[in-house]
């Protein structure tokens, strides 16, 4: 998984699960070689999906619990909120807004075959 | 540094306060006071008299003499200052050492030198312990005198008649406050004094006081009067001036000033550079200062000059705004019109007994003075001009002439005023500082008086603070207050009527009719939750889902840890022996924490996301439903035992409690409700606490609403009595569905209520009387929502689509490894950070078996 000597983690796609099995609008918790991952599915005005993948861990509540937070949008931002503080925590870069110091890592995500692959 | 504060008063304290908040590195403080208990606010003394206790009046907050850096010797007077060996000696002969010395020793009461002036029962009045000692004269009197006119002897005279004392005031000067108010103010004053059964003598001059004729009550004293004639009386208070307390300072050398008052410069130091002097006792500018505002301000000054950076005191404004009993009296700047060309206004209505008086400057173009005798709601306005130098209006006559109909007072509009305006002088808060606590939260005068301290002290600026909060909330309300989030521009209110109105069943539509953006964890569940009132879909059901928060999705009440509690429904608090076994057996099954609750059923806490299935199922098949512990929904109708079982019981309180909380259960609502019914006044099931409560008496049942327990317990009030059964059902669907119609999101009923415009009243007529005529309506709302009831438990065990969302993990069967239990008092428990760190000692997740 290593990059060798240029330093760069070299991405590896895992498949989690199928597209249909995340309901629009909300997140799921995939299990990745032990670590938890919370992939969610939001739906834009128009109707069109867009897969995001972060830590399931919230630092601040020190519980496994963000796929099963709120999603939607805080000032043009995707986000969810933290189903225990309510902290927000940006599903692109996986940013908490309310806490810049306690950030979360945010995966690459993509839907192929009807599956989705995240990048670890 | 050492420092020494001589007084604890109301300023010596002040400055205390000051310099504790700057933190002041290696600051040692020694008070020494005097009186037998710490600062107390003297402002508001005559409060004692109607039933304020000395620990209400005192200004200490707790835990305040417990920092490390202070220490306060009570019964401790200053007695010597040594300057060249900067000591202060004691009245216990001790000898304290300090770097910097300031005094705060106040004044005392002016005592003219009458002969028989120190006969039993003449007083004065500055400390509780005078206080004390005019309520045992007063016991044992009937005539009281006050000797002074002045704002205090008024204060003074009006204890007096509470106590029931034929009482009067002997005045020197030829009116009352000579000082604060002109002859025109002062007479209205005088006619307003004597209505109230006081009478007042004015150009008396007392030359004596001896033995009266009575030598019990009624006649213990006779004044002797300059003109011949003379008064009999009981007690005698002094209220004549006050005199700086200027003594120790006197013999210790300090320059003092002719007529009294250490003399201080404009940080308050006094002619020695390591003393300051400050409050009452202090003469700066030549004036002495009988006001607590100034004092304060010299403390501020003060306390920023011993921490190194600098601030002046240049006087201060002596306007006043006081109720003498019961009496609006102002005085403002300039109130005698002594500045030279100075030009005035001035309305008197006899009959109303009301006196107003503008200066203006020569020019006419500013406020310099005014007197408000009878009214003085103008008060703030008029002080706020002044001191902003702001232009007055066309005809500034209106400022202070009554409104004629239709006419608007040519207010000055707070948002007039400059940010930097002053607003509360007690504690120097302003404009800016109020409108800066409203943008950060405060809602009500109450909040922010405790985070700016505005109108906490004198009183007088509370008119001011309430329209300033009105003005900013008007301001930023409509975004902050109103709507529901960024993504709605409307209240939950108007988004229950769109959805209504318009047949919105679905988020997705709301959004993209009537708002914005992609929605957020707060109008979500409030959309969920107006959709369910109206519509009484399944929440799970798949377009809801994604709008429940964790709580309501998983029908469960998230931890700490991640994991939910599984609250079953038991009616009214009543349980089979069966029930309780198959809870225990359960419970144990699983590995889950068992509990009480508060409200008369039994929690069991630790099931993952994958096990919720398996226990509702076991649950479920024994009878069990949801008790929507989780949902803004009705919770527990708690009962008492009632007539079937209690010697006092009127009706069957468990029945009618079942009936409720059955006919009710599931029903989604802006917060959470809860009811109870109690069988008789003894009020067992503590009903009035609940949003809505029942209770029975002799000739039905009474129904209270409004009440809760939690953060701000508010007891309910009662909206109906005397109900038989059917007229209860009827008033409750209306008074629930007009509550979920109608407050806002997460607004429990009790605030909803203190909100309503027209109050219990207005409440009463809408469900009692049917005054919208929305009846009707209401109750067949509420008839479609309680036929759709399902079990929301069963619901979601019997729909395979949804029951495929309860997995912990979306690709795997495994348990969440960072939930971890330990055991204690035969139970689990989650384990602590520490206690994770070391896994060995936490017992593993507990399996669900399939
Ligand atoms: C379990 C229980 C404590 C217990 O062990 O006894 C409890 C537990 C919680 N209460 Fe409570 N309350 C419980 C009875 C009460 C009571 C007593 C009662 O109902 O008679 C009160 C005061 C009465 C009242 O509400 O008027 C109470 C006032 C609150 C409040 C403050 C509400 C308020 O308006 O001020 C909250 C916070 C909130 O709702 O926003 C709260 C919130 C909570 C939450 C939901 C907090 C949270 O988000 O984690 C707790 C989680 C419940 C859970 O995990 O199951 N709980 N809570 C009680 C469950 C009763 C039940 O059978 O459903
Ligand atoms: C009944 C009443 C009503 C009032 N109403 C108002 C009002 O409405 N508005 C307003 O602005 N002001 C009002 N005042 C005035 C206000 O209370 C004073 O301006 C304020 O208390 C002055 O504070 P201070 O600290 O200078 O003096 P004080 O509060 O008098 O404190 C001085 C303290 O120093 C102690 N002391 C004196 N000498 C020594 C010594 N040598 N060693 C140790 N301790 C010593 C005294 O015992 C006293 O405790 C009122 C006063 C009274 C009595
Ligand atoms: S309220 Fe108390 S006294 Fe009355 S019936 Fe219930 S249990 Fe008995
Ligand atoms: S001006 Fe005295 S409390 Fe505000």
């Amino acid at each position: 998984m290593d990059g060798g000597s240029l330093g760069i983690a070299a991405a590896e796609w895992v498949c989690v699960c199928a597209a249909d099995d995340i309901w629009p609008n909300i997140g799921v918790c995939a299990l990745v070689r032990n670590n938890q991952i919370a992939v969610f599915r939001l739906q834009d005005g128009d109707g069109v999906d867009h897969y995001y993948a972060i830590d399931n861990y919230d630092p601040q509540s020190d519980a496994n619990v963000l796929s099963r937070g709120l999603t939607g949008s805080l000032g043009g931002r995707k986000v969810v909120a933290s189903p225990i503080y309510k902290q927000h925590y940006d599903l692109v870069t996986g940013e908490c807004l309310e806490d810049a110091s306690q950030p979360v890592r945010a995966y690459a995500v993509r839907v192929d075959g009807g599956k989705i692959w995240v990048a670890v | 540094m050492k420092l020494v504060v001589i007084g604890n008063g109301m300023v010596g304290h002040k400055l205390l306060e000051q310099l504790t908040a700057q933190a002041v590195p290696d600051l040692e403080i020694t008070v020494l006071c005097e009186e037998s208990r710490p600062a107390y606010d003297r402002v508001h003394l005559s409060s004692y008299f109607s039933g304020t206790s000395a620990e209400e009046l005192s200004l200490v907050t707790p835990n305040f003499f417990e920092q490390d850096n202070l220490l306060l010797k009570l019964n401790t007077k200053g007695v010597a200052i040594d300057r060249a060996a900067r000591v202060v000696v004691t009245s216990n002969g001790e000898r304290v050492t300090y770097d910097k010395l300031v005094l705060a020793t106040g004044s005392y009461p002016f005592v003219p030198p009458v002969p028989g002036r120190d006969r039993p029962g003449c007083l004065v009045y500055r400390t509780i312990e005078d206080l004390e000692a005019m309520t045992d004269w007063g016991k044992k009197s009937k005539v009281g005198v006050v000797i002074g006119g002045g704002l205090l002897g008024l204060e003074c005279a009006k204890a007096l008649t509470d106590m029931g004392l034929v009482t009067h005031v002997v005045e020197f000067a030829p009116r009352l406050m000579a000082v604060q108010i002109d002859d025109g103010g002062g007479r209205v004053l005088r006619n307003k004094i004597e209505a109230l059964g006081v009478t007042v003598h004015t150009q008396r001059n007392t030359l004596e006081i001896v033995d009266g004729s009575g030598m019990g009550i009624g006649g213990r004293h006779a004044m002797k009067f300059a003109d011949g004639s003379q008064l009999e009386t009981d007690m005698i208070v002094f209220s004549a001036g006050i005199r700086p307390r200027d003594e120790l300072a006197r013999v210790s050398g300090l320059e003092m000033g002719e007529r009294g008052g250490i003399k201080v410069d404009k940080n308050c130091l006094t002619s020695d550079a390591n003393i300051y002097a400050i409050g009452e006792c202090a003469l700066s500018g030549g004036k002495i200062y009988g006001l607590v505002a100034p004092g304060y301000e010299m403390a501020r000054v003060v306390a920023q000059h011993i921490s190194g950076s600098g601030a002046e005191f240049n006087g201060a404004d002596m306007s006043t705004k006081l109720k003498l009993m019961g009496v609006d009296v102002a005085s403002i700047g300039d109130a005698h019109a002594a500045t030279p060309g100075s030009r005035c206004y001035v309305f008197t209505d006899e009959r109303k007994q009301i006196y107003k008086k503008m200066v203006t400057s020569a020019d006419g173009k500013e406020l310099i003075g005014a007197v408000l005798v009878g009214e003085a709601s103008e008060y703030g306005t008029l002080l706020q001009m002044m001191l902003n130098r702001m232009p007055l209006p066309e005809s500034p006559e209106f400022l202070i002439l009554p409104s004629s109909d239709g006419l608007a007072k040519p207010g000055l509009g707070v948002d007039a005023l400059p940010d930097s305006a002053q607003i509360c002088s007690c504690n120097d808060v302003s404009k800016g500082a109020l409108c800066a606590a409203v943008e950060g939260g405060a809602r009500t005068v109450g909040e922010l008086k405790s985070c700016t301290k505005a109108g906490t002290s004198c009183g007088g600026c509370v008119a001011l603070v309430t329209q300033i909060m009105k003005s900013e909330l008007k301001r930023q309300g409509v975004a902050v207050n109103n709507h529901l989030c960024e993504h709605f521009a409307y209240s939950r209110q108007e988004l229950y009527h769109l959805v209504r109105v318009h047949k919105i069943r679905s988020f997705r539509d709301l959004v993209h009719q009537h708002g914005s953006g992609l929605g957020c964890d707060i109008c979500k569940p409030a959309v969920a939750s107006i959709l369910a009132s109206c519509w009484n879909e399944f929440v799970l059901s798949k377009p809801n889902a994604a709008l429940q928060d964790s709580n309501d999705y998983f029908l469960g009440n998230i931890q700490k840890d991640g994991t939910y509690s599984i609250i079953p429904r038991i009616a009214g608090g009543e349980i089979t022996p069966q029930g309780l076994i198959v809870i225990g057996q359960v419970a144990q099954k699983y590995g889950l924490y068992t509990k009480i609750t508060g409200g008369q059923r039994i929690d069991m806490f630790g099931a993952q996301v994958h096990q919720l299935p398996a226990i509702w199922r076991e649950l479920t098949d024994a009878g069990f439903e949801s008790g929507h512990a989780y949902g803004k929904a009705l919770r527990t109708v708690k009962s008492c035992v009632g007539s079937t079982w209690c010697r006092y019981g009127m009706l069957d309180s468990v029945s009618m409690a079942l009936k409720i909380e059955h006919r009710y259960k599931g029903l989604r609502s802006p917060h959470k409700l809860k009811s109870a019914v109690s069988g008789c006044t003894r009020e067992c099931a503590e009903a009035q606490s609940k949003d809505f409560g029942v209770i029975a008496t002799e000739k039905g049942w009474n129904l209270y609403v409004c009440g809760n327990g939690g953060m701000k317990p508010r007891h309910a009030e009662l909206l109906a009595g005397d109900l038989d059964d059917e007229t209860l059902i009827r008033y409750l669907d209306r008074f629930l569905m007009f509550y979920i119609r109608t407050a806002d999101r997460l607004q429990r009923t009790s605030v909803w209520r203190d909100n309503m415009e027209g109050g219990l009243d207005y409440l009463k007529d809408v469900i009692v009387n049917d005054s919208l005529g929305i009846g009707a309506e209401l109750e067949s709302e509420m008839a479609s929502i309680v036929d759709s009831y399902e079990d929301e438990w069963k619901k979601a065990i019997d729909d395979p689509e949804t029951l495929k969302r309860f997995r912990s993990f979306v690709n795997s069967d495994a348990g969440d490894n960072n939930v971890v239990f330990v055991q204690e008092r035969g139970q689990i428990r989650p384990a602590t950070a520490d206690e994770k760190k070391s896994r060995f000692k936490g017992i593993p997740v507990v399996e669900a078996e399939a």
